[in-house]
């Protein structure tokens, strides 16, 4: 690494970045490619199918259905991008580009382990809020300047549900911080450590953790939330118009935004890369040691964990009618998590957190 | 020039080329688009100041929440550019002097003695372990209670007389209340009615003058 140092000179910094950068994007694509096929398998499996079963690498058969991904992305980049007429043609095709960005930017700040993070920076919490709140953009862009009625209804109907159900998770996450005292998400992370999933922010802060992951589900228009697309009603939403690479950038964001809330969640209510039960004279053990101990693996799991819920959600509920996903938002939700704010306000008061339990968490 | 002062001067760039484009562009959503660009702009120069809070929230609430809703609106709208600049040259002897009046404040407050790279020196470098939003905090909920308080009070009470306002039972519509389909269960839908059972091959009402009850529901 020196050597390298030596031999960029004051470019080296820059391109240490870049070299991080592609550390941290390359694995969520090819994740994303691989939440597809997961996504078909678990589906089909809950429905009493196989799923993908036939793509196989090179022939070999043990691989049959895990080419499936690299087969679906070969086919979008060979067709072609139709432009409809009458549409905006700068707007129609910046679109995608403005709805992946804020999906894998907000990666920069999330830690994988401790010190293990890209910009450390102190507002991480408020920088990731800002982010995932400017994904909406790519849709209401891409409605707007598909010039296409189906494109258009979806991009109002995911407008006005992102940001209705973003109210809730930021009463969400005020929740979290104040419980950790920090807005950096490496801070909360420690917080939580100490006694494995009893120190958690999972137990004391449980009702803000369903708000903010089904609101997650919801901000990532998924099922059952997934009335921006609709295939029964409006075709398929906001991207009914575009074809070949520019939906796959759609696609890819999707499920890039699906990882970011699961990554998210998994950070500031499941404890991060912390283990779930802390053995100290299991830890201790040299190599398998440190499978026990916390880790990014531990990370990982809970990512994928909840990753199975935003599938096992889809293939459980029918789809939400509009005004009831309003209803949700603004009448269960945001009361709910006002009133926990509330609790745990109280729960951190001077002689309330001394007694147990408050006394594990606060 | 360092690095700083050149992203400085892109960012100035893009802030003031959008900025005029908002009002000059044709398309309304154009416009709202420009706008959104130029806080964009706007956050990142905050940033060069240390102002992560300010920059951050600027791009939470204004770009996040505000432009969405504001962007939603201008394109369900219809807007008629052509109709809208009818009235030019009647309005103009009013507007012009109102707009050479704020050019001329605008020039005296910032060509001024009180105004400028002098009066406003760099930020001090940061201490170890300063933090913005921390800083903010503190001030904001000792020092300006009050008026955060009273400026909280306020919307809130803007956003209840929004709401006041539309909130209306129309007569002539069909409403649905989902609090009450939500509410449905299936004891108030489905009655499980016993049938007596019937001889096979006979079709049409079972035999009889019509005057039997027919069999009740179980209660």
């Amino acid at each position: 690494m020196d050597f390298f140092e030596n031999l960029l000179g004051p470019a080296w910094p820059v391109v240490w970045t870049l070299v991080k950068i592609v550390a941290i994007v390359l694995p969520i694509t090819i994740c994303v490619a691989f939440l597809t096929l997961a996504e078909r398998k678990v589906i089909g499996y809950m429905q009493l199918r196989i799923g993908p079963n036939r793509v196989m690498a090179f022939g070999m058969g043990w691989t049959a259905g895990l080419a499936q991904p690299f087969a679906d992305v070969f086919k979008l980049i060979f067709k072609e991008i139709i432009v409809p007429t009458g549409s905006n043609r700068f707007l129609f095709l910046i679109a995608p580009t403005l709805s992946i960005m804020p999906a894998l930017a907000a990666w920069a700040v999330l830690p994988f382990g401790p010190g293990t993070v890209l910009a450390d920076i102190d507002a991480s919490l408020l920088y990731v809020l800002a982010l995932t709140s400017m994904g909406v953009y790519g849709v209401i862009v891409a409605g707007w300047a598909s010039n296409s009625k189906y494109a258009f209804l979806g991009a109002m109907r995911s407008a006005a549900q992102i940001v209705s159900y973003e109210i809730a998770m930021g009463f969400a996450l005020v929740g979290v911080l104040m419980v950790s005292g920090s807005l950096n998400l490496g801070a909360i992370v420690r917080a939580q450590e100490g006694g494995g999933f009893w120190t958690w922010n999972l137990l004391p802060l449980l009702p803000l953790f369903l708000v903010y992951f089904i609101a997650g589900v919801a901000e990532t228009n998924r099922a059952p939330f997934d009335v921006a697309e609709g295939e029964s009603e409006i075709v398929a939403g906001f991207h009914v118009e575009y074809s070949g690479t520019a939906f796959a950038v759609f696609f890819l964001a999707e499920y890039a935004n699906m990882i970011l809330i699961s990554a998210l969640a998994s950070l500031m209510f499941l404890g991060g890369w912390l283990p779930p039960v802390q053995v100290d004279s299991l830890a201790a053990i040299p190599v398998v040691g440190l499978l026990f101990g916390p880790g990014a693996h531990w990370l990982f799991l809970k990512i994928a964990f909840l990753l199975f819920c935003f599938l096992w959600l889809r293939a459980t509920f029918p789809r939400y009618r509009y005004d009831q996903i309003m209803r949700l938002g603004w009448k269960v939700f945001i009361p709910l998590t006002l009133v926990w704010i509330l609790v745990v306000g109280v729960a951190m008061m001077d002689p309330v957190r001394d007694w147990p339990p408050f006394s594990w968490w606060f | 020039m360092n690095f700083q002062a050149v992203v400085f001067f892109v960012l100035a760039a893009v802030l003031v080329l959008s900025a005029l484009r908002v009002i000059t562009a044709r398309n309304p959503v154009h416009a709202a688009l420009f706008l959104v660009l130029s806080f964009a702009a706007a956050a990142g120069l905050w940033l060069l100041l240390h102002a992560e809070f300010l920059a951050i929230t600027l791009i939470l609430v204004y770009v996040g929440a505000v432009m969405v809703l504001f962007l939603f609106v201008v394109m369900m709208l219809d807007i008629n550019i052509d109709r809208m600049r009818e009235g030019f040259w009647n309005i103009l002897p009013i507007a012009l002097p109102v707009a050479v009046l704020l050019l001329v404040v605008m020039a005296a407050t910032l060509l001024g003695p009180y105004f400028g790279l002098s009066m406003r020196p760099p930020p001090p470098e940061a201490a170890e372990g300063y933090s913005n939003t921390r800083a903010i905090g503190m001030v904001l909920y000792t020092e300006y209670l009050y008026p955060f308080e009273l400026a909280a009070v306020i919307l809130l009470v803007a956003i209840v007389a929004a709401i006041a306002l539309t909130l209306r039972e129309r007569k002539n519509t069909r409403s649905i209340d989902p609090a009450v389909q939500v509410a449905a269960r299936r004891e108030g839908r489905v009655r499980l009615v016993s049938m007596p059972s019937e001889p096979r091959g006979v079709s049409g009402p079972p035999p009889g003058d019509g005057t039997e009850q027919p069999p009740q529901p179980p209660k």
